[in-house]
């Protein structure tokens, strides 16, 4: 799934990231707690959460996943737009819960990562 | 080559500092990007743990041709009971560090998970000290 039909699915903004928007996922994974992210062994998921911290963008990294979407309308930090756009990352926001945001992209064909 | 960074007890801004530079440098080494993966993950959840339990600490990364070895020494409580802490759901993580998205009981199984060699040595009201092992070849 491209990350503009992420955005329209979920009525998303994009908050950086705007030279990755080609960029496809192929599936997602929905979770605020980041020792489960960083169990992944996928490639090219999207990170659906309502945890908006530094320690967010740094799991990602570690995790290899480069495209988060935060759901409840979380604030993003400049320190953390920093550090995304350091690994080519797309963040993304959503006024939608983590149920809503997860259900719209399931029902539009985004895959499970399990 | 070997590589030094400090931790600090309290801080979550720098946690993950030390695995970010380790992953850049195993990148310019061309080590498999999977096992690159492994490594980074186990190191960055052993700083969360000292970050989140510990006073101060560091990070010894000993890089060589086939293998790199990371040994965590920290100042702080220690572990007093090292099998119940590598039980899957142990935590005696603060309100704080859950917060953070951690303190699940998952750090010490993801790290073991992660390396080929996991060794853990404490002293309560002293300092623990981790050394895990990858080999660049894979299992």
């Amino acid at each position: 799934m491209k990350i503009q039909q992420i955005r329209e699915f979920t009525e998303a903004a994009l908050v950086c990231g705007e030279t990755n928007r080609e960029k496809e996922v192929l599936s997602g994974f929905a979770s605020d707690l980041m020792s489960d992210v960083l169990r992944l062994d996928t490639g090219d998921v999207l990170l659906i959460t309502g945890l908006c911290n530094l320690q967010t963008i740094r799991t990602a990294e570690m995790a290899e996943v480069s495209c988060i979407l935060f759901v409840r309308g979380k604030k993003i930090t400049p320190e953390m737009i920093e550090l995304a756009n350091e690994n080519r990352m797309v963040l993304m926001t959503t006024e939608y819960s983590m149920f809503r945001a997860a259900g719209e992209l399931y029902l539009n064909g985004l895959a499970p990562v399990y | 080559m070997v590589f030094r960074y400090e931790l600090e007890g309290g801080n979550f801004s720098k946690a993950g500092h030390a695995s970010s530079e380790i992953k850049k440098t195993l990148k310019q080494l061309s080590v498999d990007p999977r096992i690159i993966k492994r490594i980074v993950v186990a190191l960055y959840e052993a700083e969360v743990n000292v970050v989140a339990h510990a006073w101060k600490g560091e990070v010894l990364a000993e890089v060589e041709a086939n293998q790199i070895t990371l040994t965590l020494r920290d100042e702080g409580p220690g572990i007093p009971d090292i099998p119940l802490a590598m039980q899957e759901g142990y935590s005696t993580a603060s309100p704080a560090v859950r917060q953070m998205g951690f303190g699940a009981g998952m750090g010490l199984p993801n790290m073991k998970k992660n390396v080929d060699e996991l060794e853990i040595e404490s002293r309560v009201g002293v300092g623990t000290n981790v050394r895990m092992v990858t080999r660049f070849s894979g299992e």
